[in-house]
């Protein structure tokens, strides 16, 4: 690339990060470690029944005979397990808050920065939003519309104390306790999340929504989500996330386990803009997560919808499991990776029922120095007759210091599926650049132009607010990139 | 009383340039009035395209000798943007796609960024459809092109029509026609043809790089030149090209050598 090119790839690459600020709110943090008393004391600490501390337990105790995969094309220096601090909750009134009113404000001063005018934007866009800050659930709207829908969203601490029998039925019956290194490790500390029901027959009246944040200093965050579309029933749900600048590592391995019985449908959608390390890839968040989505039922369907712009290391592979006979899989992805960022990112389609069909279309964005992988795994057992999955893939460079690398894994075992796979890779064109730069754009208008092109496929997935939002991410995440 | 002329749109003097070291263009001079439309012919790899980009401003050429102004103003000193902005247009020779980027987006942001230089404000949504529908009409292309991906899978002729679409919106001072009429069928030749000379005015001017004479039938030129081994060997009114279709160009450049 000729050298104006080449300064504005790199003027775009140095965007900083713009929501790096930390918010001085007292935690209530348990001092590093990790240990059987440490598992026990958060468990202590929020309450929990006794079968939950005893699989909580039986996690931990898989856990420590596990080691951590070294698969993934990501490099980062080992994570010492002992030295992060397994809970941490900001302090509240004795009896927690009622209302907005009483949140902390400069709790809700947070999330003005972060543009999340909770109240606002809950009350004109009608989403329910069940906001996390670190690690305790402190406020959660729309709450009476929904249960007059039948449909319960709250916290996942307070699931466990007010529906025990949901969760003794359906927690970790996707991703069990056991499923791998981090899942384990979520199993035994996790500290909180969202916990979704849709009854029979429901369609969730509005889009949930919940705002993922990471605050307290070297605190490793281990959300928990678990959603359950009943018989025909219909949810989407909406997971974005953004967190303060720090130099420290942080290490976040959530699971998000879905479940979708006969004729149900969930959609779940993903904006991602944890602090992705600064331009010499010092800091940024460690995002080690297992999303897996059953589709348990006849005729379900999973759909996952994600754009990825943060994290330092992202190790992410949404999945569905296509158990039910005529189900539907379909994975979207947006992956952006600029300065040192790693992200190894796909998705798992396992065609386990008749006529069950898969759709993935993931769009990787390398930019600086950084490295974009796709890892995905089509599967169809012996049982998946008539099986169908499309899979394209492609990747877009941004200057000459990136790579993007594409590791398709196809494993059939019924004769009658169908596996179709396109691949492209392109730098961003030089040309197709200059072409818009005759047209009178500018620079960086026409990056963000041929960016949003090339992602268009993935972002009219996105609910609408929702993609308006992604667009703008993608923007600022490669401010500059090119020309 | 003398008359002063009036400053040329282009003119490039002993204009040497180069390419990945390679040298190929080698002292051209051409002088490009308002008002005036040059066609330049000339063999296979002879320069008539890195005239076209290096005018435009495109990445990777150096000019290593000569000049080069635009309205008398050097244009090595401007950004290819501002050279667009500043009212030239080029009509690619092959022009480019840009998949999931809407036609009619990229067209409004293109007349957005020249508005903007003006001093102007943007265009009003509804009145900016107004004027594609009526180009597109003029241009017989169906409205469906406009929420195509820029260029995306249109066919050869489709694409150069949608160059001069472009032009047609943003009514460049300065048009370079990189083969336009390459590709396009007799009918599409016609189309093509009127919605240049729409823009012939007399404070306008059109370069049009092409391989037939068939277009000057269409767009009839005030000058014609042959552009071979880097330069303009032998200039003329528009019977010149009449004779190369003939004659070739071998005795141009041996009339030039001699
Ligand atoms: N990037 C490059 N590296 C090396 N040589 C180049 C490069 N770009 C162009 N050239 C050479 O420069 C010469 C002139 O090319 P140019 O495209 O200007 O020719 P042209 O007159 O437009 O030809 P045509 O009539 O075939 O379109 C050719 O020999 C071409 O191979
Ligand atoms: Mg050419």
């Amino acid at each position: 690339m000729s050298t104006p090119e080449l300064n504005a790839i790199e003027q775009a690459v140095a965007s900083k990060y713009r929501h790096g600020f930390v918010t001085d709110i007292e935690s209530d943090t348990v001092p590093p470690g990790l240990d059987e008393d440490v598992v026990r004391l958060i468990s202590r600490k929020k309450d929990e029944p006794q079968f939950l501390l005893d699989w909580r337990l039986k996690a931990f105790r898989h856990w420590q005979t596990m080691t951590e995969p070294n698969w993934a094309f990501v490099k980062y220096p080992p994570i010492d397990f002992q030295s992060i601090s397994y809970f941490s909750a900001p302090k509240q009134n004795k009896d927690g808050p009622k209302s907005l009113a009483e949140v902390d404000p400069k709790l809700l001063e947070t999330y003005d920065k972060l543009g999340i005018p909770l109240h606002e934007r809950a009350r004109l866009a009608g989403v329910a939003v069940d906001a996390v800050f670190d690690s305790v659930s402190v406020a959660t709207t729309f709450k009476d519309r929904l249960s007059k829908a039948g449909v319960i969203f709250c916290p996942f601490s307070e699931a466990v104390k007010e529906h025990p029998e949901l969760l003794e039925r359906w927690l970790g019956t996707v991703v069990p306790p056991g499923d791998n290194f981090y899942a384990a490790l979520n199993s035994a500390v996790f500290s909180d999340g969202s916990f979704v029901y849709i009854p029979k027959g429901v369609r969730c009246p509005m889009e949930l929504s919940t705002y993922f944040r990471i605050n307290a200093a070297n605190t490793g965050q281990f959300e928990r989500t678990l959603i359950i579309a009943d018989e025909g029933s219909h949810v989407s749900y909406l997971e974005g996330c953004t967190a303060p600048k720090r130099d420290e590592n942080q290490l976040h391995a959530a699971v998000v386990e879905l479940v979708a019985m006969d004729n149900a449908e969930i959609k779940y959608s993903t904006v991602q803009n944890w602090y992705p390390g600064d331009e010499n890839g010092v800091g940024g968040i460690y995002n080690f997560v297992t999303k897996r989505g059953d589709c348990r039922g006849k005729r379900s369907k999973i759909s996952w919808t994600q754009v990825e712009t943060g994290s330092a290391i992202t190790w992410k592979y949404p999945s569905c499991v296509l158990t039910g006979d005529d189900s539907v899989g379909e994975f979207y992805s947006v992956a952006v990776a600029n300065h040192h960022q790693q992200a190894d990112t796909g998705t798992k389609m396992i065609h386990v029922g008749r006529n069950t069909r898969s759709t993935i279309v993931s769009k990787g964005i390398s930019a600086g120095k950084a490295h974009n992988t796709y890892r995905g795994l089509v599967k169809v057992l012996p049982s998946a007759e008539g099986a169908r999955n499309y899979t394209q893939c492609d990747s877009l460079l941004m200057g000459p210091g990136c790579g993007a690398h594409t590791f398709p894994y196809v494993e059939v075992r019924n004769p009658s599926a169908t596996v179709e796979h396109e691949a492209t890779t392109s730098r961003i064109g030089e040309d197709q650049l200059f072409y818009c730069l005759q047209r009178g754009l500018s620079a960086e208008d026409a990056v963000n132009m041929i960016v949003n092109g090339f992602c268009k496929a993935v972002f009219k997935e996105l609910p609408m607010e929702f993609a308006v939002e992604a667009q703008n991410l993608l923007a600022v995440s490669l401010e500059g990139a090119v020309g | 009383m003398t008359n002063t002329p009036p400053t040329p749109l282009l003119e490039a003097r002993d204009l040497h340039v180069e390419v990945n070291g390679k040298p190929i263009l080698k002292g051209l001079s051409l002088t490009v009035n308002a008002g005036e439309v040059h066609a330049i012919m000339g063999p296979n790899g002879s320069g008539k395209s890195t005239l076209s980009h290096v005018v435009a401003g495109k990445p990777g050429y150096t000019v290593t000798g000569g000049s080069l102004l635009y309205r008398g103003q050097d244009l090595q000193a401007l950004a290819p943007e501002e050279r667009a902005r500043a009212g030239i247009f080029l009509a690619f020779q092959y022009p480019l796609e840009i998949p999931g980027v809407n036609n009619v987006y990229l067209l409004k942001a293109a007349l957005n960024a020249k508005r903007k230089h003006l001093g102007q404000p943007e265009v009003d949504a509804f009145e900016f459809l107004q004027l594609v529908k009526a180009k597109m009409q003029r241009m017989q292309m169906d409205e469906a092109f406009l929420s195509r991906g820029v260029n995306e899978g249109f066919s050869g002729g489709e694409k150069k029509r949608n160059e001069v679409l472009q032009m047609q919106i943003l009514e460049p001072t300065l048009a370079l026609l990189d083969e336009t009429d390459s590709g396009l069928d007799i009918d599409a030749l016609k189309v093509v043809s009127a919605g240049v000379n729409d823009l012939r005015s007399p404070d306008r001017a059109i370069v049009m790089v092409t391989h037939y004479q068939r277009l000057l039938d269409y767009i009839v030129p005030d000058f014609v030149h042959v552009l071979a081994d880097g330069r303009i060997l032998l200039s003329g009114g528009k019977e010149l090209a009449l004779e190369l279709e003939a004659r070739g160009y071998d005795w141009v450049r041996a009339q030039d050598a001699a």
